[in-house]
């Protein structure tokens, strides 16, 4: 090849390189979003990705995005799948994302150890490593409110609660019905450690992905094993078949509880026996609340929405825009500490590290009500807030206790261990340089 | 000694011990193996006449299903949209034949089995297009399918039987002995043997390949109708189905790629073994064995017959 040809060649591929990257203008933001409208998973990836797109969207129409700056808002599809979702992560890491949120514990792991080199938060909420939640170790990842094994430790609270006292699940057996992936397996060593201190047993019922159709296996062991409670750990068609099986089998669908990721048509796959199935919830149902309804007006009236208008405020949807509040919320306080309109991922990791969502400021953002306060902290990315028992009357959700609050004692020395281990197993993993703001 | 006593004797006893689970774990067994059948028989139906491993037999049936709830929810009554869903199946296999088997003829089989492949991929992204990723109910109600269980108290414990399941059962036998009956004792029929045996003779005795191909691509894309019905009614319609739908694979395996018989017998024996490994032996090595034992089953009847149950013995000479 002649040295002319060679030179255009490059200069051919260096001109596409660069038109294949959308010019983001230095006072825009670039919010990547991670989601998943096809394959298996679609029926939870959907609502969530409709949610996290129309609360930003609306902040983009009514105020012309977070302190006069617009979001620029860009969808990129996983499927739920580690690799494609590694990929995205790869197409979008040049174009300066302030955030990331994978949707996808599997997706969350690899990431982990890229977000510190690349300097770019990740915010998994709610799922993904646990023990990310201790920020002096994991400075670049966030998963509020609650981790995996609260949830979990919240759930066996509350079985304890109704059956007189935490002492009273000694001899007593939980099934664990959980997606054979990182996802489902995350709570177990918890699980586990917490059926050797209280004294029940554990039966555990893994669903591969390929299966999650395809239950009556699982639910012919839970006849079988005659597990007095049963926890899910599920996530896209695994929950609806779940709750349809469970109702088949003729399993006590009042003993049959969740983690926090069914939606309604989960439920309602059920029919009329899955009244009375019970999830953890931390937010709202419904879209009575001023800033949904700002959504309404400024993104699904005037079709600038995927979302059907009758899903607006469904559980799912509503998990969207807890997510992109958590997202907003992170960049007007790295705006407020940094004194800068465009700001980058290092000031969004500062930001997060400084969410004070308590009641006044949810009131201000039109969401009074919609949840508990978040704080979270340079040590603490979680929160370990607490989360409510919900459960399905037939047509919809009805909140059914007070809060629930984690076994931190329990979850406590777990976690540290864990994250301990994590460090010690990931050869060279970084100590803290990032300095903590005052603040937080 | 005692892995051996919890393989060989533990299992076992438990079966003595408890005769109605045993029963309904039969039962299961049965009825999975009836649909993972049905599916089975989609593979075979094409494989026989165009000897093409049809990889897009499992986005067939969720794309039945979808077509069908879509055109109910779209206000059409269940039993027009049940026509309608079987027509667009029709429609699905006049398209197949002329855009991708017609210009593949005398290709190697490879080729046309990558086509499949692409036609996978065409149908998953066409479906979403159209219906989106959310998973659907299947329209149970308005197709007269039974619903309730029916509860028997015998042999120390009860046995559950949902109507459903039973109608399943009758349905898939009924399509089978419907297409058995077709195949064997039709012009038509002994057309697509004539076919399946070689298409260069039954070329030059006047029998059309391409209409051949259409009607095996229908009676396929009919018998993934109604998989997709009874699947969706069991769990949902969604695109994980197309997953379930690889389960015919160990089914093919064990009882050959080009017996109607063999796509029986294998689903049986696939369902009803697969249930029983699971439920009397996956608690020892933790449960979720059933994604792999029906491929170690079938393997397993591979190394007494290569050829599967009912399969063709190939003897190439040298």
């Amino acid at each position: 090849m002649s040295f002319r040809k060679l030179s255009l060649g490059l200069a051919a591929a260096t001109m596409l390189a660069g038109m294949a990257l959308p010019a983001f203008a230095q006072d825009s933001i670039y919010v990547p979003l991670f989601t998943y409208r096809t394959g298996p998973f679609a029926g939870s990836g959907t609502p969530i990705a409709d949610g996290m797109h129309d609360y930003l969207r609306m902040l983009n129409e009514r105020d012309g995005g977070i302190g006069g700056v617009k979001l620029v808002l860009e969808e990129c599809e996983t499927g739920y799948d580690t690799k494609k979702g590694v990929e995205c992560y790869e197409a979008v890491k040049g174009k300066n994302p302030v955030i990331v949120n994978p949707w996808s514990t599997g997706i969350t792991l690899p990431l982990i150890p890229r977000a510190s080199v690349d300097k770019i938060p990740i915010l998994s909420m709610a799922y993904g490593l646990s023990a990310s939640a201790r920020g002096d170790i994991f400075p670049w990842v966030f998963n509020p409110p609650a981790t995996y094994w609260d949830g979990l430790s919240m759930i066996v609270r509350y079985i304890g609660e109704k059956e007189g006292g935490l002492d009273k699940l000694k001899g007593k057996k939980i099934g664990f019905l959980h997606l054979d992936a990182s996802f489902g397996k995350e709570p177990i060593p918890l699980l586990q450690e917490l059926s050797k201190e209280l004294g029940f047993e554990v039966a555990l019922y893994p669903v591969a992905a390929q299966d999650m159709q395809n239950q009556s296996s699982q639910w012919l062991s839970a006849r079988r094993d005659r597990p007095d409670y049963m926890i899910m750990w599920g996530w896209g068609s695994m929950n609806g078949a779940a709750v349809k099986e469970a109702v088949r089998s003729g399993y006590p669908i009042d003993k049959f509880y969740s983690v926090w990721w069914p939606g309604e048509d989960d439920a309602r796959a059920g029919g009329a026996g899955a009244k009375g199935f019970k999830m953890l919830n931390w937010h709202a149902v419904g879209a009575n609340f001023p800033a949904i309804q700002d959504i309404q007006k400024h993104v699904v009236d005037k079709g600038l929405s995927k979302a059907p208008k009758d899903k607006v405020g469904e559980l799912l949807y509503n998990r969207g825009i807890y997510n992109s509040l958590l997202i907003a919320e992170g960049i007007a306080q790295a705006q407020k500490l940094t004194g800068k309109k465009a700001v980058t991922g290092e000031d969004v990791r500062r930001g997060m590290e400084n969410i004070k969502l308590d009641p006044a400021r949810l009131k201000e953002l039109g969401l009074e009500g919609f949840t508990d306060q978040l704080v979270l902290s340079c040590s603490d990315h979680n929160g370990h807030r607490a989360a409510f028992m919900q459960e399905w009357d037939g047509a919809k959700w009805v909140k059914i206790s007070n809060p629930i609050e984690p076994m931190t004692d329990r979850v406590k020395g777990q976690l540290d261990a864990a994250a301990k281990d994590y460090a010690e197993k990931n050869a060279g993993w970084p100590k803290r340089t990032e300095a903590c703001d005052k603040a937080s | 000694m005692d892995i051996l006593y919890k393989v060989f004797i533990e299992p076992f006893v438990f079966m003595g011990e408890a005769p109605d689970l045993l029963i309904q774990t039969l039962w299961e067994g049965l009825v999975s193996g009836v649909l993972y059948a049905l599916i089975a028989l989609g593979f075979v139906l094409i494989f026989k006449a165009s000897g093409v491993f049809n990889f897009a037999q499992g986005i067939m049936v969720v794309f039945a299903a979808l077509i069908l709830v879509g055109l109910y929810e779209k206000g059409v009554p269940a039993f027009l949209a049940l026509i309608l869903a079987a027509l667009a199946m029709l429609v699905l296999a006049v398209v197949v034949e002329r855009v991708v088997l017609r210009p593949l003829v005398n290709q190697p089989d490879i080729i046309l089995f990558m086509a499949t492949f692409g036609l996978t991929y065409l149908l998953i992204g066409f479906g979403e297009l159209i219906f989106g990723g959310s998973p659907r109910e299947m329209i149970t109600d308005a197709l007269l399918l039974p619903q309730g269980t029916t509860e028997i108290n015998a042999l120390g414990g009860s046995i559950r039987i949902q109507h459903l399941d039973i109608a399943a059962a009758v349905i898939a036998s009924l399509m089978i002995g419907l297409l058995a009956v077709f195949f064997s004792k039709t012009r038509i029929g002994r057309a697509l043997r004539a076919v399946a045996d070689s298409h260069k003779a039954a070329l030059s005795v006047g029998i059309s390949l391409n209409q051949i191909w259409v009607i095996v691509w229908f009676a396929a894309g009919l018998v993934a109708l109604v998989a997709g019905i009874m699947w969706g009614a069991r769990s949902g319609v969604s695109f994980s189905l197309q997953i379930i739908a690889l389960k015919a694979l160990p089914v093919l395996i064990l009882g050959g790629f080009t017996s109607i018989p063999g796509a029986i017998i294998g689903g049986l024996i696939i369902g009803v073994g697969e249930k029983l490994g699971e439920f009397y032996w996956g608690p020892l090595v933790g449960g979720g064995i059933e994604t792999w034992l029906a491929y170690v089953i079938a393997l397993l009847f591979l190394l007494y017959r290569p050829q599967g149950l009912f399969g063709e013995k190939i003897i190439e000479r040298i």
